[in-house]
């Protein structure tokens, strides 16, 4: 038998770029809850994450999921030196805006927004997209982060310049590059798999 | 089994761009991880067969012009199912649409005029209707030639299309463009690995593409 996809006729989607909390639906059926197994909660890694569909959804193939998250872990929340946390979210908002990813812009610009107390830097990234005016260093991470999701790729030398120029040292670079290359993962997985819906009434 | 990576990029044990990789250890080891989860040794084939893996793998890489990658891919694809890797190449090498002066292809080539060329160059699509809509940007929609259909089968074809719009135009993707991958015969496991395994493509020819432009920046 055929499978079918979920549809879900929304109204209103959401339809601008924001940093306030949305929600995701799936267009596929997640595994339920009850037939998760060890397994399923190891590929989990944080068995909170049972609560999510999107990450019950992708549970379908346990190890690629397990290996993902450890992945997403280590690139966004390893702080042995390398790029400030909140730069590592703004290249995940800039890949995100580029892509065009919606959900994702949300999560990360607020992520970024609130561990650099630069909402309105954030803001202005989402209304007017990865060549809104910022500062030196914001300039040169979205750039770069901005470069790396086109396809093909344009990341090149002058965008490794712009960052050092900027103060970043490689660890960072390498840093910016595997947080906008995370987020050309995710973006696809978040856009191609469900929707966006509006943040909760109240 | 030598990281894919490290491989592709020449990082040599001990060398600067090692030190680097060396202070994000387990995003190293779990995209090599993702990879062989993938690829080289998946739990399941009945989801995705070998071949049918590694075709997809190829053609996003392709498709991305991320060379060094499309090459990786290409090889095991000629050793899995050269057939296939034909099928594939003789789509990839289609001339451009004439006149659009797409660079590296030949206007003046004398392919068969009704396959024109899947590359392209992205992000583009479409927003829901709203402020965002002034950014919205056409481009190709490809369908796959018939050849290639009859060439690969629709199941995997079906992949190809989807891998298409992810590559390009991920902000297009829709339960439409799923149930294309449904009715083609894919379950839904097998929908889930095939959108980790375009999804992660791209992830890992942008680390290759990064690393590979830090290394040559001394």
């Amino acid at each position: 038998m055929v499978g079918q996809v979920i549809r879900h006729h929304q109204a209103s989607p959401p339809n601008a770029f924001t940093q306030a909390q949305l929600g995701w639906e799936p267009w596929l059926e997640p595994k339920p809850v009850d037939e998760l197994t060890e397994a399923d909660y190891t590929a989990l890694v944080d068995r909170g994450r049972a609560a999510s569909p999107y990450f019950r959804l992708l549970v379908r193939d346990p190890v690629v999921l397990g290996a993902r998250t450890r992945a997403d872990n280590d690139i966004f929340y390893n702080e042995d030196a390398g790029l400030p946390r909140p730069e590592r979210e703004l290249a995940a908002a800039a890949a995100s805006r580029t892509n065009g990813c919606i959900f994702c812009a949300s999560v990360h610009s607020r992520f970024a927004a609130k561990l650099s107390g630069r909402t309105q830097d954030v803001q202005r990234l989402l209304d007017e997209g990865i060549d809104a005016p910022q500062d030196e260093r914001w300039t040169a991470v979205v750039d770069a982060a901005a470069a790396l999701t086109e396809t093909p790729s344009r990341f090149g030398p002058a965008h490794v310049d712009e960052l050092r120029a900027a103060g970043f040292d490689d660890q960072a670079i390498l840093d910016v590059v595997q947080s906008a290359a995370f987020f050309n993962w995710a973006n696809r997985l978040m856009l191609s798999l469900g929707e966006p819906t509006p943040p909760p009434a109240g | 089994m030598p990281d894919l990576i490290d491989t592709l990029v020449g990082i040599e044990p001990g060398s600067r761009l090692d030190a680097l990789r060396a202070k994000r250890p387990v995003a190293r080891a779990d995209a090599q991880a993702t990879y062989d989860g993938l690829v080289t040794a998946p739990a399941d084939l009945t989801r995705a067969s070998a071949v049918e893996r590694v075709a997809i793998a190829y053609w996003v890489a392709a498709l991305s012009r991320a060379a060094v990658l499309a090459e990786h891919y290409a090889g095991l694809l000629a050793g899995l199912d050269p057939a296939v890797r034909a099928a594939l190449d003789a789509v990839l090498g289609a001339p451009a649409r004439a006149g659009t002066g797409a660079p590296g292809a030949s206007v003046a080539s004398t392919g068969p005029s009704d396959v024109l060329t899947p590359t392209t160059t992205g992000p583009y699509g479409s927003y829901p209707p709203g402020p965002l809509s002034a950014e919205d940007e056409d481009g190709l929609h490809w369908v796959a030639p018939d050849a290639l259909r009859t060439s690969v089968g629709d199941r995997l074809t079906a992949a190809l299309e989807h891998a298409h719009l992810l590559t390009y135009r991920p902000r297009d993707a829709s339960p439409d463009a799923l149930q294309a991958l449904l009715d083609a015969g894919w379950s839904l496991d097998g929908v889930v690995t095939v959108s980790q395994l375009v999804a992660f493509t791209h992830f890992q020819l942008r680390v290759v593409a990064g690393l590979t432009v830090l290394k040559e920046v001394r």
